[in-house]
């Protein structure tokens, strides 16, 4: 049924279709609303699952860890300090090789103190081995979510599904929900479980002879969630007829583009709309839907005609630029501009945009701070 | 596309205002969103919503910077410098006051509403973002009464959708 509702219920209508056993979660601006509407769902019997009201981020992610490792599916969401809170234990979830699906609503990170939107969060934890995807709009959101489940049971990882807070979290627009998923995602079936009937351990110490196995497999689990991605983005094409580009990366305007700009997230709905309305030829967007595993194959073939490009973040890895930049800047050899904007909530504005569009142009590379009102 | 601002006072009704307007259009047959420009929240400090209305997908993500419409909860919000930001001039206000605003109608269109007054006698709390999107509805072909009626039921329950819907008939029926 196609419904106006808001980010934030849609992910939560993503979850109850999918039906976590465990949900552990600790309310925080701009996630509350996710949390709010799964715990109205399990108090008022539309969902059958076990909703605990944790301490902490630091317990809700732990909460998952153990719940997940008895052989059930769980649920998580949080955002800011929330995320920092539970860092440590997204490496424990990735390195016990957890399939536990978080939505992160995106939130800057103190300090100065932010409720508001950026990718502070989410890019603070990219090394934790977890999946990490961004998404446009709330009805990708909703089908992402849904996807996430089926990508982490089939690789063994945990999968985080980035929403920008406000942006996504806190809009109300049209969102076609499922009556079901069945027939595109069964029930959980763990390979290994904790079992009083069959004691094992899990997640135990590892000396120098064989931790770095352990992290080289996770990696290469990592990498393989690649062709996994794009497969559920088929397969959830053929079940509910909605596809986000090859489900790493979404391309728009590039037909004869000689330029690009590079992002993620809800911004790139606000660049499409100006590519629309000002009938831009030259430049097209590159959305990376998929941050990690990082997309390096499609960025090389997408941009080895191009001229120049420009890559548009939320977010500053302190010392060197945009963490974004710096992962394309890897892997493509021409020159690439960095802008470095939105950061604690401000708006990224049409005319910011048609701004980017006449440097880029440049085919120069430097770091621009989007509207920055410092003296140079 | 039709791009509208709801100015109101924490507490008032801006951001649900926004909500069963987006909601509503929706049910119209057209595409919407509404999202509210979040600041840190108290009860009586100015506060903002938005809503887009358009015949395709909507896809941008800003806030809004230049309103076809503006609805205005409160009229002291008029003694700000900021509320009136961004109109075009071909825009229309729809003004919750039992005051005339003369000197603004010689630059504005200027859509009246008693709503405090009508919030008060049917709901009994000043809140009045219903009564605003009566006269809208009326005024405008922004969005129509039925689908406003069902997008209240959508929202609220019981008695508080009810008195709602009566409301909203009520400012329909005597805007003119």
């Amino acid at each position: 049924m196609k419904k106006v509702i808001e980010g934030s219920h849609a992910v939560a209508e993503a979850v109850r279709l999918c039906a976590p056993k465990v949900i552990a979660a600790y309310p925080i601006t701009p996630q509350t609303h996710i949390v709010e509407r799964l715990s109205k769902m399990v108090a008022d019997g539309q969902l059958d699952s076990e909703f605990l009201c944790v301490e902490s981020e630091h317990s809700a992610m732990s909460a998952c860890i153990g719940a997940q490792a008895t052989g059930v599916r769980t649920y998580t969401a949080t955002a800011s300090q929330g995320l920092m809170l539970m860092h440590e234990m997204l490496h424990v979830a990735s390195g016990m090789r957890l399939p536990i699906v978080i939505n992160v609503a995106n939130r800057s990170v103190s300090s100065p103190l932010s409720i508001w939107n950026d990718w502070l969060d989410a890019m603070a934890v990219r090394n934790s081995g977890w999946v990490q995807l961004f998404v446009e709009s709330s009805q990708e959101a909703l089908d992402t979510t849904i996807q996430a489940y089926k990508i982490a049971e089939t690789i063994h990882l945990p999968v985080m599904v980035c929403i920008d807070g406000f942006y996504l979290s806190h809009t109300y627009e049209p969102v076609d929900i499922p009556d079901t998923v069945a027939g595109y995602l069964g029930d959980y079936k763990p390979k290994v479980v904790l079992d009083p009937k069959n004691p094992i351990t899990q997640g135990m110490m590892a000396g120098p002879k064989a931790f770095q196995e352990f992290k080289e497999q996770q990696h290469r689990a990592l990498l393989s969630a690649k062709d996994v991605i794009k497969n559920e983005n088929r397969e959830f094409n053929k079940k509910f007829g909605r596809i986000y580009g090859d489900g790493l990366v979404e391309t728009y305007n590039m037909e004869s583009a000689d330029y690009a700009i590079i992002s993620m997230g809800s911004v790139c709905g606000t660049i499409k709309h100006i590519l629309d309305e000002k009938k831009i030829s030259d430049i097209g967007l590159i959305r990376i839907k998929t941050y990690r595993p990082f997309p390096n194959k499609e960025i090389i073939d997408l941009t080895k005609n191009l001229k120049a490009l420009g890559v548009l973040e939320k977010d500053i890895s302190f010392g060197i630029g945009g963490a974004l930049w710096a992962d394309v800047k890897t892997f493509v050899d021409k020159p690439v501009s960095n802008f470095i904007g939105g950061l604690g909530g401000r708006d990224i504005q049409i005319e910011d945009i048609v701004k980017i569009f006449g440097t880029i142009r440049k085919e120069e590379e430097n770091i621009h701070w989007v509207g920055s009102q410092l003296k140079k | 596309m039709i791009e509208i601002r709801i100015n109101g006072r924490g507490g008032q009704g801006a951001v649900t205002t926004s909500e069963i307007l987006a909601i509503a259009a929706f049910k119209d047959g057209r595409y919407s969103q509404a999202f509210p420009h979040f600041g840190v929240e108290r009860r009586g400090a100015p506060a903002m919503a938005f809503c887009r209305i358009d015949d395709k997908e909507i896809k941008l993500r800003t806030h809004v910077y230049t309103p076809d419409y503006i609805i205005i909860l409160d009229p002291s919000l008029l003694n700000l410098p900021d509320t009136l930001n961004g109109l075009k001039n071909s825009g229309i206000i729809i003004l919750n006051s039992k005051e005339k605003y003369i000197e603004l109608e010689k630059k504005y269109k200027i859509i009246y509403v008693d709503a405090t007054q009508i919030a008060l006698d049917i709901i009994g709390k000043p809140i009045v973002n219903t009564a605003v999107l009566g006269a809208l509805s009326k005024k405008t072909s922004l969005v129509s009464l039925n689908a406003l009626k069902d997008a209240i039921k959508e929202k609220f329950s019981g008695e508080l959708a009810d008195k709602n819907i009566e409301v909203l008939q009520k400012v329909y029926d005597s805007t003119n």
